[in-house]
């Protein structure tokens, strides 16, 4: 793992260079903003595509019209109302949760591998929802939510724990061999419980892959508060993470307090992980990907990239989800399962593009 | 001479040398005898004990025909079978460590595993086959998921973090596949598939054995073979090279051969979690020091592996428990104690 601790992969050497005010920095943030506004372009584009299609495709007019003048007596307006919207609004946060959160733990463990899934966390939230099933009989999405936060909190809590154990302190390696660890006991546990207990398994396959149909927007209410605070506390440490990323003691040298940092960055990730497990089930992929589409465009300024991935996030999440409803109409397709199928070519492309000597 | 006599502290490479090939040699028989303990005792218990004076003589063919029938038809077997899977997981495990100098580079991690999973459980769920097919439908898959990893990820050569971040990409694709088939299945099959891509040696029979003991044996010369090259490789790319050593083709080499032990392993035991993972990790730690510990590596795969098959069909009565999940569980807190307790920075592990 000598190779993360210089983590700064894509654009490190573009924001070393000390061209304050030059040329080259100004076309840089041109770059950075035109790349973000056309993101918003795309993320507002598929926001009406995931309102517009699936089963029953409804033209744009009934869209607006539903949002502005529902006619309850109209199914079309009831379907964009009762079912698309909740279902998109749902999909953008858990997007937007996942990518923020993948963003901050890629950079408090200086791993470009860290992600909800490698750290263990979207394994303990499947324990904890397991438990639910088997030991306390819990079966909808919606008894699901406090089990999946508390799973994930407690395992980022304990990962986290754990990798300070070690002599080194919370390396890169420590925790991300704690997590390892904590992932293969847990999905151990798992397996053991469902395999054991068919009814446990009815539920819980589906549960597993991800999905965003069914959530009610009740789902939301309770939740859209911990996602809040969750990026406010990421954006309040992005610029603390920058300085991270070359090493605890540039960060102390410049009189920025790496403990702190990781400590708010822990509570935010186990908020917004926690969150979009409870929404979603355990979402593979977004934490991982997203961060490095950013890192791709922005380099490692962490600003730019919660930025980014407070808009790719969702729109990786939105197409995803539209996609799976289209592709094996009348049925469809779990969100999960599509944004495996197109995160790996996403990430096989990012990491060919990157040259070898900087990795 | 009268130098060395004069700081006699000193200690010389020879020396050094020296006292690590005692290590490992004092390592690995103590992992012999430990393991040996271990197949022992798993051959004497069961629903049918039979005392250590009875087992002897039945394995040399003068026991009681219904002791022959119990250790030969149904213990030994599984023995067996958890023992050649556990060396072939371990080796396999040290060499992707070594290789890509990652301590996360293992089978079980870059996706390896998963596309055999994957590959089996299509099998099972869609193309209702069992036995035999299964075990090579499983091979397929884990060759099929290393080549596209390696093809992938290679550009100018080898590097140790894109082939892991790629591999973690396919781990993750596999994942969705079992996942997706296992929503589309019915329960019992899920059940099955499931079982399936855990791991675990019950089903072992000796035709099966046959095969991966005869795959086994050539891949284990060919990386006697190989073995003076990783311990080049291990000084760095360029010193390496400096030495005269074709770093890519050797590089590609020890891959092929961690890939192939890899692959025969699971097509016969499944995944086994943790096995590939924790064993070189372990093994290092018991030898000391950057050592490629590669027997010690096997003979700790070995002993997880029939440990936890012999836990599993005694850990809950009446219920067939797989392998594969106790090496999870029991292999996870050896890793945490491992990381928990090094005295040194494992950034090189």
């Amino acid at each position: 793992m000598t190779t993360t601790a210089r983590t700064p992969t894509a654009g490190a050497s573009d924001t070393m260079e000390p061209v304050r005010g030059g040329a080259a920095a100004r076309s840089r943030r041109m770059r950075r903003i035109v790349g973000l506004v056309a993101s918003v372009v795309a993320l507002l584009l598929v926001v009406v595509a995931s309102l517009a299609l699936g089963t029953r495709a409804t033209p744009l007019v009934d869209v607006v019209a539903a949002l502005a003048q529902p006619d309850p007596t109209n199914p079309l307006h009831s379907v964009v109302r009762e079912l698309r919207v909740p279902r998109t609004v749902i999909g953008a946060l858990v997007g937007l949760a996942l990518a923020v959160a993948g963003c901050l733990m890629q950079g408090v463990t200086r791993n470009p591998l860290a992600d909800p899934g490698l750290l263990g966390i979207n394994a303990g939230a499947s324990l904890f929802v397991v438990i639910a099933i088997a030991l306390l009989g819990v079966t909808s999405p919606f008894g699901f939510i406090w089990f999946a936060f508390a799973g994930a909190a407690v395992t980022a809590a304990l990962v986290y724990f754990i990798g300070t154990l070690a002599r080194d302190g919370a390396t890169p390696v420590t925790l991300a061999l704690a997590g390892m660890a904590i992932a293969a006991v847990s999905t151990s546990i798992v397996t053991l419980l469902i395999i054991t207990d068919v009814q446990t398994l009815a539920t819980f396959r589906f549960w597993q892959v991800g999905s965003l149909a069914g959530r009610g927007i009740d789902m939301l209410g309770m939740l859209w508060p911990f996602v809040l605070v969750g990026l406010l506390l990421a954006l309040f440490v992005g610029r603390d993470l920058t300085l991270l990323a070359f090493g605890d003691d540039v960060a102390k040298g410049l009189g920025h307090n790496a403990g702190l940092t990781r400590g708010l960055s822990a509570v935010a990730i186990v908020l917004l992980c926690g969150t979009a497990t409870a929404l979603a089930g355990p979402l593979v992929f977004v934490g991982l990907v997203v961060p490095h589409i950013a890192r791709a465009v922005v380099g490692i300024d962490y600003r730019w990239m919660l930025a980014y991935s407070l808009v790719l996030g969702p729109l990786l999440v939105l197409v995803a989800d539209v996609v799976g409803r289209l592709i094996v109409q009348p049925s469809e397709l779990e969100v999960g399962l599509v944004i495996a199928v197109i995160g790996v070519p996403v990430l096989v492309a990012l990491v060919r593009r990157v040259k070898g000597r900087a990795l | 001479m009268t130098t060395s006599l004069a700081r006699p502290m000193t200690p010389t490479l020879p020396m050094v040398r020296r006292r690590l090939a005692r290590r490992v040699a004092l390592v690995s028989g103590v992992l012999a005898v430990l393991l040996a303990a271990i197949v022992a005792i798993s051959l004497g218990t069961g629903a049918y004990p039979i005392s250590p004076e009875r087992i002897l003589p039945t394995l040399f063919g003068a026991g009681e025909s219904k002791d022959a029938f119990v250790l030969f038809r149904l213990r030994l077997p599984r023995i067996v079978l958890g023992v050649l899977a556990g060396i072939a997981f371990g080796i396999a495990g040290a060499l992707f460590q070594t290789l890509l100098r990652n301590p996360l580079a293992s089978p079980d991690i870059i996706g390896i595993s998963g596309g055999a999973s994957a590959a089996a459980a299509f099998g099972i769920l869609i193309l209702g086959v069992s036995g035999a097919m299964v075990s090579l439908l499983a091979f397929g898959g884990a060759v099929a998921v290393a080549l596209a990893i390696t093809l992938l990820a290679s550009r100018e050569g080898l590097s140790g973090y894109r082939f892991v971040l790629v591999g973690v990409g396919f781990a993750f694709l596999a994942q969705s596949v079992i996942g997706y088939l296992l929503t589309r299945a019915d329960e019992q099959e899920a059940v099955a598939a499931l079982v399936w891509t855990v791991g675990g040696v019950a089903g072992a029979r000796w035709n099966d054995i046959g095969v991966i003991a005869v795959t086994l044996v050539p891949l284990l010369l060919l990386l006697a073979v190989l073995v003076p090259r990783i311990r080049t490789l291990q000084l760095g790319d360029d010193t390496a090279t400096g030495l005269g050593l074709r770093v890519v083709s050797a590089r590609y080499a020890v891959l092929a051969v961690a890939v192939a032990l890899t692959a025969v392993a699971t097509a016969y035991a499944g995944p086994l979690a943790f096995v590939a993972f924790a064993s070189a990790p372990i093994a290092r730690r018991l030898v000391g020091g950057a050592h490629l510990a590669i027997i010690p590596a096997a003979l700790i795969g070995a002993i997880v592996v029939t440990f936890a098959d012999f836990a599993a069909s005694t850990l809950i009565p009446g219920v067939i428990v797989p392998a594969g999940i106790v090496t999870g569980i029991i292999g996870a807190p050896y890793l945490l104690w491992l990381l928990a307790t090094s005295n040194r920075g494992r950034r090189n592990a």
